[in-house]
């Protein structure tokens, strides 16, 4: 049996963009949210540090600011139309959800407070500038929170632990989704005039990765399986500080708030990498000077982390070094109270899984695996495009991480996922609601599920002689080695090769429960599905990208190459091959130069 | 080292009633999450085993559980913290659908009777900027913000596990959270609410769910607080 719904729009996952669409959406249509989780477990919760925007609370500071040094973070590979738009929509986005009631932390005069952040600077002086609104170390639990809630007050219609498994497109239309029900294992087919991807990214096909076991690429493999492209594949965000060995995230936040990186040798090394903003580099300089640190015997003890150190006397000598000041010009100082006021969680996360206190002790951190900034492409409205002339598909939106408008190019910037998000999931909402005032539904198939209910029938059916764990394993171990930080030819035609062997492997598990009701074990088997798929395109792009340029760094290829690369990648997959294709970047007022931090 | 792990098992298609499995890990660490185990078990002794997971680092709130009889998160409780002989089971009080997956729809029912949004129907700043709140006003209502309705406070409660229609102390932490805060405008309907009979008076200080919360918030004293406003009428 499939139970039938029908919506004018639907929005698939209920994460911060998600939420914010669904929010926008309802306002004039009939809208449904669709999550594989409960609304309030998307990976948005787990954002720390803060959403920038240059609201200009504690210190002189510009949209035009935070557009160039987005831009420039993005290693030019941003659009910058759609940069622009972001940056000069965001001190609006942020007020708003202070309007929602989200709890930012406080100014002493009761504004919205604020802190530096990797990569946004004062243009004028070119030193960091507090421009990342944060509550604590918890914004992205804040946003979440906050916007659930105003969901729940606006009564928007949600389908929770419901797994979308496919899109349906009729006649180059959007015309809805096929779902299937977590706690019965029934079949729902969504039809819908609109539908708004809003999936998440896909770092869990990385070994070491700050991402929930949910990030599973599911709306990237699904938009790839129905012929449509993926842009920039190739670019993937490793975060510098993952906790050793774990991944698990330690905020920028905590260089915000003077924190710096030690190597074995006891140097502070960032200052050898990028000598003005030092720590506060962007991320993927930060990466690589740490893995250069490791490879050339300056981690810690031989082994693969360096020194993350927080302690207050440590954070004051530095400080004091560098001629920090507070924005009345004192000297910055912290005390450990005030660092475990602003940083609770981080300290939390180190006594429970290190049992290390960051006041007293340093972190041992190495890169992480952390934000897709490849995904769906889109333009500045959410709306999915779908070739080299950005052709409109009617009807199919996307935003937040599995979207790429590209606001982030080849390496985002710290506290711009929470913008995007917001920015864009708005956006997205408003303007598939737009289109369904106006669009008729399309004509359903005669039988939508027809085509997962096999997917998901093979699955049960396979020899059984392969275990599906271990093809993870084995796929996230070569991703992370061979298409990790750094890359080269040779390392990623062995993972290109180990992946088409893992697909083949995965045809030969075997689901042994027969169950419907929450039958975890086939909806993990499908979700590996999805991981290996967008695995293959990744490890494609990047081996086709021969330049280096933000997270993209090719030891084969060290310099970026504007001269044929300054152009964004799409990639499809059609009868079995991937297909790659290009289209230009956006350049509107700052022509690309090289980038020192 | 070797750890030894006893299950609570249940498959409503096939068991009429719950029995315990144990599997025995021989090379855990100490520093290996429950959740970890739950993983490895998962994965090559038996893919049946149903679980809820996401963010494995304490944020998301999916992976609430009994642990050697506590509640707990299982991917922020390791190893070294409860020793190589651990039972995990579900959380108490709501009806167990599979294995460790409970029926988690009269929790968020209740979470959502205190009104969990905020509330100002008052005009907007005129300079369209943010309504300002001192660092103070900010601080008095910061420990139930952290809340991430895993649930281990409402299962650990002795109250709630003998009646359904209590609201539970999770339900209490989203209201003191609003009540608390300057800027919301519903705090009077709010205290309505949770005066009613389900609500703070099925509250018998028991402390459990302060114990049990993974985010370590003050919840039977932000019930305390919510006591005493009923009381005085002042928040």
């Amino acid at each position: 049996m499939t139970k039938l719904h029908q919506f004018d729009v639907v929005v698939v996952g209920a994460g911060g963009a998600g939420l914010m669409a669904a929010l926008y959406a309802s306002r004039t249509a009939k809208t449904a949210v669709i999550s594989k989780l409960y609304p309030t477990r998307s990976h948005t919760g787990t954002a720390q540090g803060g959403i920038g925007a240059a609201l200009g609370n504690l210190e002189e500071d510009h949209p035009e600011w935070h557009t160039y040094d987005t831009v420039k973070g993005s290693d030019y590979l941003g659009d910058q139309d759609a940069i622009e738009f972001m940056c000069y929509e965001a001190p609006q986005a942020i007020i708003e959800l202070e309007h929602m009631g989200l709890p930012f932390d406080r100014t002493p005069d009761g504004r919205i407070s604020q802190r530096p952040f990797g990569g946004h600077t004062n243009n004028v002086t070119g030193k960091p500038v507090r421009r990342a609104c944060h509550a604590a170390d918890r914004t992205g639990h804040m946003i979440l929170q906050t916007l659930y809630q105003q969901c729940l007050k606006n009564q928007v219609t949600f389908f929770d632990e419901f797994q979308v498994l496919d899109l349906i497109l009729v006649n180059g239309r959007t015309a809805g989704v096929v779902a299937v029900e977590l706690a019965t294992g029934e079949f729902h087919t969504f039809h819908a005039k609109a539908v708004i991807f809003a999936t998440g990214g896909h770092g869990r096909i990385f070994e070491v990765t700050s991402n929930a076991y949910s990030y599973t690429g599911d709306g990237a493999a699904i938009v790839l399986r129905r012929g449509l492209p993926l842009e920039d594949m190739e670019f993937f965000q490793f975060h510098p500080t993952g906790i050793y060995k774990l991944g698990i995230l330690i905020t920028e936040g905590v260089r915000g708030e003077g924190g710096v990186l030690i190597n074995g040798l006891g140097e502070r090394f960032m200052s050898k990498y990028a000598p003005t903003v030092k720590d506060l580099a962007s991320r993927d300089v930060i990466s690589r000077a740490i893995y250069t640190e490791i490879r050339e015997g300056r981690g810690v003890n031989g082994q693969n982390y360096v020194w993350l150190d927080v302690r207050p006397e440590s954070v004051n000598q530095y400080a004091a070094m560098d001629g920090r000041t507070n924005p009345d010009g004192s000297p910055y100082t912290v005390t450990g109270e005030q660092i475990l006021t602003k940083l609770p969680d981080i300290i939390d996360f180190c006594r429970v899984y290190l049992g290390v206190d960051p006041l007293t002790e340093m972190m041992p951190v190495q890169p992480t695996a952390h934000y897709t900034m490849g995904g769906i492409p889109t333009n500045k409205y959410g709306e999915v495009v779908i070739d080299e002339k950005n052709t409109v598909l009617p009807g199919l939106y996307a935003a937040g991480e599995c979207a790429c408008v590209s606001v982030h190019g080849a390496n985002r910037l710290g506290t711009n996922s929470l913008l995007d998000l917001v920015v864009f999931g708005k956006h997205a909402g408003l303007k598939a609601a737009e289109f369904a005032k106006h669009a008729d539904f399309e004509a359903l198939p005669a039988h939508p599920e027809e085509e997962v209910r096999a997917q998901l029938e093979a699955l049960r059916n396979g020899s059984g002689r392969e275990n599906a764990f271990e093809i993870g394993r084995e796929m996230r171990k070569v991703m992370f080695e061979e298409v990790g930080i750094y890359r080269n030819e040779r390392g990623m035609r062995f993972a290109i090769e180990k992946i088409h062997e893992l697909k083949e492997r995965y045809k030969h598990i075997r689901v042994r429960d027969t169950g419907r009701i929450f039958n975890t074990e086939l909806l993990n088997a499908w979700e590996l599905g999805n991981l290996l798929d967008v695995a293959e395109v990744v490890a494609e792009s990047a081996l086709n990208r021969t330049e280096s340029r933000g997270g993209h760094s090719r030891e084969d290829y060290p310099d970026r190459d504007d001269q044929n690369w300054l152009k964004h990648t799409l990639i499809w997959k059609r009868n079995g091959h991937t297909e790659i294709s290009y289209k230009p970047v956006v350049i509107t007022k700052y022509p690309p130069k090289e980038r020192v931090y | 080292m070797q750890v030894t792990l006893k299950i609570f098992r249940y498959h409503p298609e096939v068991d009429k009633t719950f029995h315990y499995e144990t599997y025995v890990i021989e090379n855990a660490q100490e520093t290996d999450r429950v959740l970890d185990l739950l993983e490895y078990v998962k994965g090559y002794y038996d893919g049946t085993l149903a679980f809820r997971r996401s963010c494995a680092h304490g944020v998301c709130g999916s992976d609430a559980m009994r642990i050697n009889g506590q509640n707990m998160l299982a991917c922020k409780v390791l190893v070294r913290d409860v020793g190589t002989h651990i039972t995990v089971e579900p959380i108490l009080g709501l009806k167990v659908i599979k294995d460790l997956i409970t029926d988690m729809e009269p929790f968020f029912e209740n979470y959502k009777k205190v009104l969990p949004w905020f509330i100002n129907n008052s005009p907007l700043p005129e300079d369209g900027r943010e309504r300002r709140q001192s660092p103070e006003e900010r601080a008095r209502f910061d420990d139930t913000t952290k809340c991430i309705l895993c649930a281990c406070c409402t299962t650990s409660c002795p109250s709630f596990w003998a009646s359904d229609d209590y609201l539970g102390p999770a339900a209490l932490v989203a209201a003191h959270r609003f009540i608390f805060d300057s800027r919301d405008e519903a705090a009077a309907e709010r205290l309505k609410i949770i005066s009613e009979t389900s609500g703070l008076a099925r509250c018998h200080t028991a402390f459990n769910c302060t114990l049990a919360c993974p985010r370590e918030i003050q919840i039977t004293k932000a019930i305390a607080e919510l006591k005493l406003a009923t009381i005085t009428g002042r928040v």
